[in-house]
């Protein structure tokens, strides 16, 4: 076995790529709770790509086909069901875990500098989840897959100038149709994919460059040890947190098998009840909501009024509301990262930011009323005023000194 | 670390139980993923056994249906082509049915049949795949006056008689496969599904 | 923090409410074989003449305890081999004549609809001699479809009653449903049978639901072995670090 591992070491760094990545890798030995979701996230990617390249053996991409490969997989295909509930669950797991993530990183101000282009990465790797998402929900060609497409890419209109001619581009028909759902599949299946790894590459390269940020956020390489070099409040990855992620598995895995075998529809939540028509571009439903992992963007769409007869500006403001993350690291002005050592201004914000976020979100889902809209556009003003007004509430924000180590263990 | 103060047995149990644990797990999650590349349930209807009604076949005649995608070939032997069989073993690679995967055992005898009288056999040439011709005349000009009456390949020239099997000196090496067959009542056949052992 | 994984938690369960229409529950039990047989054979004799079930194999039935003898014997209507689809003979073309559109697929309708509301829609048939097929329905109005089962339910006609809506319009609604001509079935009877087609359609939406349930109970509990593992592997390990 030695051997083996010389003859390969000589020829690819195996030995140092684990000690670089696992086994020398120091990360801070105070992560909780809020630390189990990143390999969480890689978990469920794997569970995707898997599930995805086995339902892609059955699936048919094409208009007169689709939906009825569905229904076969579900019902013709030994455990085809099985691969495709852990699909369509890993879809919405995917979004709890890296929301989960992200929120992380709000807490434990991650994204600050040095991070910020883990950060930055991250928010790529969120927007092409987001594509994949919307693309792949397209793939069951039931009724609220067709119209969902339908109004997302109409928003593409809206857009002065290029925005009717965009869309066509973007469908490739004047209507979703086949030729939609043939290039969504390639995007889903290839391109999208094989982006989304390299995003995560590029998220875990820069992460271990820079070493991770922990619940004080306090930087432990700033405290090495003299004799070992190695960081006083680091433990190595492996075995530490390899044997402690294998217990947030588990426990992911038991909440996730609960979902997969016991309520895979989630009420409505992870597959809408109007899917199991097939798609009529003829007959809108009652009743279009979109998947609850957009439903806070939708919101923020439905809640800015048309101006000057454009639906622009409500496509502009969704857009923003997704891109102004990127922002994150140089809006933040305070001395301290993590909210334990943060003054009541930033606690205060932080809160109305996730009260507003989960408002939109159930908002999104809700028939419209002229009290919803007025929620969503308070908590519409909400979400951008946590961005736009953080410069000023952070630097004037009291807070408490960091600590030299980290506290916790 | 502080190594030294470990319980490494402890440890190596703790180990130990966890690499079971999880090859199980992943045995487990591998088996959906397996199996759902196996036949499935339309595949199954596909090839589901093909009922065949023998009232329609005249002596001497032949009927192919579909199985599995496959034409399934079924001859009423007259008297003196059964009276022919046995004439020729000599020239025959396995005259005596000993490749085990060309028939089943109950069609392990002389007719390769059955009933005598109904040969049922895959229409595909086991050398390459082609489907032969059926050329029951005895002795016709292009394929010598031995032909004893039979199948010819006309891809590469396969030769076989009237219980399929296989002359020697053809490209195939074996025999022609008898698909497991059985008869639900003297006119009705059944082919893919096996008779129950007698 | 707490707050915001309560609510995630929370979510789910607040399902989309229909405010317009009060359904009744239906009986769903798949795990009910008798119950299964019983809707399977009302299926195929009464809807399955205008309404296909594309993506279901008949031989499919062997899950609810029927042999394939018993199949093909009693319920291979439309078509020659158990292994086939659930087609319909009707041409869709024909279909739409009759009843301006062509019936629904039924496969999976018990998951676009819900089984409360199939309950509800089957015992809400009411007459109406302005509709061209003399049936109207209080949860799906204007309805293309016809009273199939009247025969064994009877005839029930609407009682109104007037009700003022806030800007002090009167309106005619329909109250509730009377039977005035009893059919080969008491209304006890009738609710029965049609709970045995819903309890079909509900488990023929998704024949799998028993084993995916079975093998859930059994990976789950494996995971709980697994926990009790990886927790005290955790633990072991982690007394290292101080």
């Amino acid at each position: 076995m030695e051997k083996v591992i010389n003859w390969v070491d000589a020829r690819f760094p195996l030995t140092a790529s684990f000690k670089a990545h696992l086994s020398e890798y120091y990360a801070p030995k105070n992560f909780n709770f809020w630390y189990y979701f990143g390999s969480l996230a890689l978990l469920v990617l794997v569970i995707q790509i898997v599930t995805g390249i086995f339902l892609a053996m059955h699936y048919k991409p094409d208009g007169a086909l689709a939906f009825a490969s569905v229904e076969y997989i579900m019902r013709d295909v030994p455990f085809g069901w099985l691969i495709r509930y852990a699909h369509s669950t890993g879809a919405s797991a995917f979004f709890i875990v890296v929301y989960l993530h992200m929120f992380r990183g709000l807490l434990y101000g991650s994204f600050r500098q040095p991070r910020e282009l883990i950060w930055i990465f991250g928010m790529l790797i969120y927007l092409m989840l987001m594509a994949e998402a919307f693309m792949g929900y397209l793939l069951p060609w039931g009724q609220m897959s067709f119209w969902g497409a339908q109004v997302i890419i109409n928003l593409f209109a809206a857009v002065p100038y290029i925005g009717n001619d965009l869309s066509t581009l973007i469908r490739g028909d004047f209507v979703v149709g086949d030729a939609t759902l043939n290039r969504f599949f390639a995007l889903h299946i290839v391109a999208l994919p094989l982006v989304l790894i390299g995003l995560i590459a590029a998220h875990v390269v820069a992460l271990h460059e820079v070493g991770s940020n922990n619940p004080d956020g306090v930087e432990i390489k700033k405290n090495k040890d003299p004799v070992t070099h190695h960081p006083v409040d680091g433990i190595p990855f492996h075995p530490y947190y390899t044997v402690k992620d294998i217990l947030g598995v588990v426990v992911f895995l038991i909440a996730f098998s609960a979902i997969l075998f016991f309520a895979p529809d989630m009420g409505g939540y992870f597959l809408e009840a109007n899917n199991f028509i097939p798609a009529d571009p003829l007959k809108t439903p009652p009743h279009i909501a979109p998947v609850w992992y957009f439903t806070p963007y939708y919101a923020i769409l439905r809640a800015i009024p048309p101006m000057f007869g454009s639906q622009f500006p409500g496509v502009a403001a969704m857009g923003i509301a997704v891109m102004i993350f990127f922002a994150l690291p140089w809006l933040d002005k305070s001395p301290v990262k993590s909210i334990r050592y943060r003054g009541p201004k930033f606690k205060i914000a932080l809160g109305l930011f996730v009260i507003a976020f989960i408002g939109l979100g159930w908002l999104g889902i809700q028939p419209v009323t002229p009290l919803f809209t007025l929620l969503s556009q308070i908590f519409t003003a909400v979400y951008f005023a946590f961005f736009v007004l953080m410069p000023w509430y952070t630097k004037n924000d009291t807070h408490k000194t960091e600590p030299e180590r980290v506290t916790d263990k | 670390m502080s190594e030294m103060s470990v319980d490494g047995s402890k440890r190596r149990f703790l180990v130990a139980m966890s690499t079971a644990v999880g090859g199980v797990a992943a045995a487990g999650a591998v088996v959906p993923f397996v199996m759902s590349m196996m036949p499935s349930a339309r595949a199954l209807a596909a090839g589901a056994p093909v009922e065949v009604d023998l009232s329609k076949v005249e002596p001497g005649m032949l009927l192919t249906v579909e199985w599995r995608g496959k034409p399934v070939w079924i001859v009423y032997r007259t008297q003196e082509m059964l009276e022919m069989l046995s004439k020729h073993d000599d020239r025959l690679t396995d005259p005596n049915c000993e490749v085990t995967t060309q028939q089943p055992e109950y069609c392990k005898n002389p007719t390769r049949s059955i009933k005598p009288q109904y040969m049922v056999a895959v229409g595909i040439c086991t050398h390459l795949g082609c489907s032969p011709t059926f050329r029951k005349e005895v002795g016709p000009a292009d394929l010598g006056a031995d032909w004893p009456g039979g199948w010819f390949c006309p891809c590469h020239g396969s030769r076989f008689d009237l219980a399929a099997r296989v002359f020697a000196g053809s490209p195939a090496p074996t025999n022609l496969v008898v698909p497991p067959h059985k008869y639900l009542s003297d006119i009705k056949l059944l082919v893919g599904e096996d008779q129950k052992a007698a | 923090m707490k707050k915001f994984l309560f609510l995630l938690l929370v979510l789910p369960v607040t399902a989309f409410a229909n405010t317009a229409l009060k359904l009744d529950h239906a009986p769903v039990n798949v795990h009910d074989h008798e119950s299964l047989q019983r809707g399977a054979r009302i299926f195929v004799n009464y809807c399955l003449s205008c309404h296909s079930a594309g993506y279901m194999r008949y031989n499919r039935m062997q899950d609810i305890g029927l042999s394939e003898v018993q199949i093909k014997d009693n319920l291979l209507f439309a078509a020659d081999k158990p292994g086939e689809l659930m087609k319909v003979s009707m041409r869709p073309q024909e279909a739409k004549a009759w009843f301006g559109a062509p019936p629904p697929d039924l496969t999976v309708i018990a998951r676009s609809r819900g089984a409360d509301w199939v309950y509800t829609y089957l015992r809400s048939f009411y007459r109406d001699d302005t509709r061209p097929t003399g049936w109207n329905n209080t949860v799906f109005d204007k309805v293309g479809m016809p009273h199939v089962l009247h025969e064994l339910q009877g005839q029930l006609a609407p009682v109104y009653e007037t009700v003022t809506d806030p800007e002090g319009n009167k309106h005619q609604v329909i109250e509730r449903l009377e039977l005035v001509k009893t059919g080969k079935m008491t209304p006890v009877e009738y609710d029965a049978t049609v709970a045995d087609l819903v309890n079909y359609l509900a488990w023929m939406a998704e024949p799998a639901q028993t084993q995916r349930m079975n093998i859930g109970l059994v990976v789950i509990l494996f995971l709980g072995v697994f926990f009790v593992v990886a927790f005290y592997l955790k633990k072991e390990y982690w007394k290292d670090i101080h």
